[in-house]
């Protein structure tokens, strides 16, 4: 039985991991997530859960233990946001190559400098390739359920990955919105037990986690590695299936929204989806064909399945939160534009940059950005890359 | 599934290393021969060798078995030829010898 | 606590197997034995480690040296990463998921480079926190695994690549941390230097009870190495003796907050019998440099009377 309730995205999350009740969470506090580990203290201070917390003195020691203890044979998560992430980059790697299936909460947050605590991309899109499987959400419900699906994507046997579920600093994590809960039991047959084969505890059966390796053994670990975050794939439709029997609520890697006939896309990841679907609706009203494209799974990349989607656009505006000083667009644009390409699908597209460090992102911002993809594709303007929406000028 | 270090050698394909990395079992580097690395080796002298056992713990090789309190004769497959044991003897019970 | 003996001690099964690929004549091997060999029969261990020589050459894919399990993560994190696993421990019993009659140990080894330096810290952590382990410290003075730069484990005037002696230069400046004496001061239940002595007495007792004591438990062990301290491998166990009867690394345990020295010398050797064994103090034998082994000696010196002083407190009890 669902139960509704109101909730920020952080009560949510740690909701969530209330009723999944892993074995083991370290974690240091960091704004925006900061919130996660002392609701999760509340709870098992109040006999609600009885995860073994331990506070660390860094980031890089809460996903130092995590790893540590998951090697032990017990479920473990930390969350973080921002430089915590950063911090935490080398044993990203290590969670990754050791083959960790553990969880982290991320409370997307901008790195420095300057120092500024709001939302952007550029932690978790800094991450990217460290192995981990990325989800991102766009608002409260996502981040929970989201987080439900983590350890059963996480610790499918042909997975075996660290999973990082990601949702917008204090504007999805603070902000309070209605949800749909589901009750202890549910959560807690849909997420199992943990029954690793191997670990660091399991008695008379010793092993050794994390060697050293000469280059002829250190490429092959890298394929399988890359082999898994391919299963990962099936793996995320598969559970998405499951939590959909459960919840009646459907997840994929992406969500289209209003792209039927859409003539003109915006691509976008996170709460800024919203906004953009918003002013679709305003749009559609007056008869264009616009329609949202908001990507969930980030890692896996599905490249394939985005081109095929946008296939019979005529123009696409690829939405990055994140600046990657490449000088030549942002991450988010730079993945989808070689999936177009890899898949023959050419239509145009415009790379934006938009809501770094907590700027406003506005449904006036997306009329603009949809009448430029129009302006391009009627009247063959030129449209200037890689633009930053809301910069004074 | 126990890894069984015979079968993952420096040709073997991506599919038969363990995941991770990670050995499902313990105390295997026994099947990597150090002994090949020795320029000295230690002659025991089991008649002058009163068993008081000083020359075991020296070891960093692990290379002087010892049971029911006496110790055996090198283990010749893992001893690198230090010379910490030799030196050790009070009673001069060890010989460096040069060459393997 | 078990009697020591030594014929007992060394009829107990390897725990740390041949054919790593230490160098020949290496310290930290020797005092990993000794260390294990702490352990009870019938206990098992998981056993931490920080990158370094001991990690890259017992653990060399798919060759592992150690018999318990056993996890490496990185340099800088083996407290942090012991802690995770002691508290799965912890986790994993509660919830009946080890059966009860099962006993584990915690035991992580960092050369003084993953534990004076860039360790510091995970350590620090992991010790304040109050796990159920205990770290051992294998130092050898510098960072061995890289090739010989220098750490705060340094002793003082030590030619290292990165404190090289030359024209315009003595070799280290600074003087070495006292370690054992800031782990003291996080008020933890045990805290040991030792380093080998004749019959391992001292190095097993102390790790026996660093392992068996309840707490967070840290255990100093000098561990020469005959590379980076140049000389000649069968000498080790003399230098380990000529360290200890000169003062330069005195033996003793600080026990829940008590401390006590294990040994005193009777009759205490100046400093450059130590010194002198070994190559990278050769500089300080050239002739008009008696005042840096003086400059040596007198570090020595006020180190050893401060011991005796917090040796010979009174205790109320």
């Amino acid at each position: 039985m669902a139960k509704r309730d109101r909730m920020s995205g952080n009560e949510a999350v740690s909701y969530a991991i209330r009723q999944i009740n892993p074995d083991v969470m370290p974690a240091f506090p960091i704004t925006p997530s900061t919130e996660i580990p002392q609701m999760v203290s509340t709870y098992i201070a109040n006999g609600q859960m009885d995860t073994e917390f331990i506070p660390v003195e860094s980031e890089h020691s809460s996903m130092s233990a995590t790893i540590g203890a998951e090697a032990a044979g017990a479920r473990s998560l930390t969350a973080t946001s921002s430089a915590g992430l950063a911090l935490m980059w080398e044993e990203l790697l290590l969670a990754a190559s050791n083959r960790m299936p553990l969880a982290l909460a991320l409370v997307n947050r901008t790195l420095s400098g300057p120092i500024n605590i709001n939302c952007d991309h550029t932690d978790g899109m800094g991450a990217r390739d460290t192995g981990w499987i990325q989800i991102y959400s766009e608002n409260n419900q996502e981040a929970y359920d989201n987080f439900v699906q983590a350890y059963p994507i996480a610790e499918h046997k042909d997975v075996h990955l660290p999973i990082m579920i990601c949702q917008d600093g204090f504007i999805t994590s603070h902000a309070v919105e209605n949800i749909e809960l589901l009750e202890d039991e549910e959560v807690k047959n849909f997420v199992g037990e943990y029954e690793p084969e191997e670990f660091l505890l399991n008695v008379g059966k010793p092993i050794a986690v994390g060697p050293y390796s000469v280059s002829n053994y250190a490429m092959e670990a890298r394929k399988n590695q890359e082999i898994a975050m391919e299963n990962a794939r099936d793996v995320i439709l598969e559970v998405a299936k499951e939590f959909e029997k459960l919840s009646g609520r459907k997840y994929g890697f992406f969500e289209e929204y209003r792209m039927e006939d859409a003539d003109y896309v915006m691509v976008i990841i996170g709460s800024a989806a919203g906004t953009a679907k918003q002013a679709v609706d305003d749009l559609r009203a007056q008869g264009k064909k616009v329609g949202v494209l908001k990507l969930r799974v980030f890692r896996p990349f599905p490249a394939k399945e985005i081109a095929e989607a946008l296939k019979n656009a005529k123009a696409v505006a690829i939405m990055d939160r994140c600046e990657s000083y490449n000088a030549n667009g942002g991450p988010l644009g730079m993945e989808v534009i070689a999936g177009l390409f890899r898949n023959k699908v050419m239509v145009e597209t415009v790379n934006y940059i938009y809501g770094l460090a907590g700027r406003d992102f506005t449904v006036t911002d997306v009329y603009d950005i949809f009448g430029q993809l129009e302006d391009l594709v009627e009247n063959g303007t030129e449209i200037e890359q890689f633009q930053y929406i809301g910069l004074r000028k | 599934m126990r890894t069984d270090v015979s079968k993952i050698n420096e040709k073997s394909p991506h599919q038969d290393l363990t995941e991770g990395l990670m050995l499902f079992n313990a105390g295997t580097t026994k099947e990597f021969e150090t002994g090949e690395w020795r320029t000295n080796t230690p002659v025991w002298k089991p008649d002058v060798c009163k068993q008081c056992l000083l020359c075991t713990p020296v070891c960093p090789d692990s290379s002087i078995p010892v049971v029911d309190s006496k110790r055996l004769n090198f283990d010749y497959d893992h001893c690198k030829g230090c010379g910490i044991c030799a030196k050790a003897c009070p009673f001069g019970a060890i010989e460096m010898k040069e060459g393997r | 606590m078990q009697n020591f003996n030594l014929k007992t001690m060394m009829n107990q099964p390897e725990r740390l197997a041949p054919g790593h690929r230490m160098c020949a004549g290496c310290g930290a091997t020797i005092a990993v034995r000794a260390v294990l060999r702490g352990l009870h029969q019938g206990d098992h261990a998981v056993i931490g480690n920080a990158t370094g020589c001991l990690e890259v050459s017992t653990f060399t894919y798919p060759y592992s040296a150690w018999e318990d399990s056993y996890i490496h993560n990185a340099f800088e994190n083996a407290g942090a990463t012991i802690s995770g696993v002691e508290t799965a421990y912890k986790a994993l019993k509660k919830k009946g998921k080890i059966p009860a009659d099962v006993n584990y140990k915690f035991i992580t080894f960092g050369g003084d480079g993953g534990t004076y330096d860039i360790g510091f810290q995970s350590l620090s952590g992991a010790m304040e926190r109050g796990h159920d382990f205990l770290y051992v410290c294998y130092d050898n003075g510098a960072y061995m695994n890289t090739g010989i730069q220098r750490s705060s484990a340094t002793p003082m005037f030590a030619d290292t690549t990165t404190t090289p002696a030359g024209k315009c230069s003595d070799g280290k400046m600074q003087n070495r941390k006292d370690l054992a004496s800031i782990i003291a001061d996080h008020d933890v239940a045990y805290v040991a230097q030792t380093t080998f002595t004749r019959d391992f007495r001292d190095i097993h007792m102390k790790a026996e009870k660093g392992i068996y004591t309840e707490g967070p438990c840290f255990l100093n062990v000098m561990a020469p190495c005959p590379r980076g301290w140049r000389y000649n491998t069968e000498d080790v166990m003399e230098i380990c003796r000529l360290a200890v009867e000169t003062c330069y690394w005195p033996l003793f345990e600080v026990d829940h907050g008590r401390w006590k020295l294990n040994y005193v010398p009777k009759k205490k050797l100046p400093v450059e019998e130590f010194l002198k064994t070994q190559g990278r103090f050769k500089h300080l034998f050239k002739p008009g440099n008696e005042h840096l082994i003086a400059q040596f000696q007198a570090e020595v010196d006020r180190r050893w009377e401060d011991l005796l002083y917090k040796c010979n407190r009174e205790y109320n009890d």
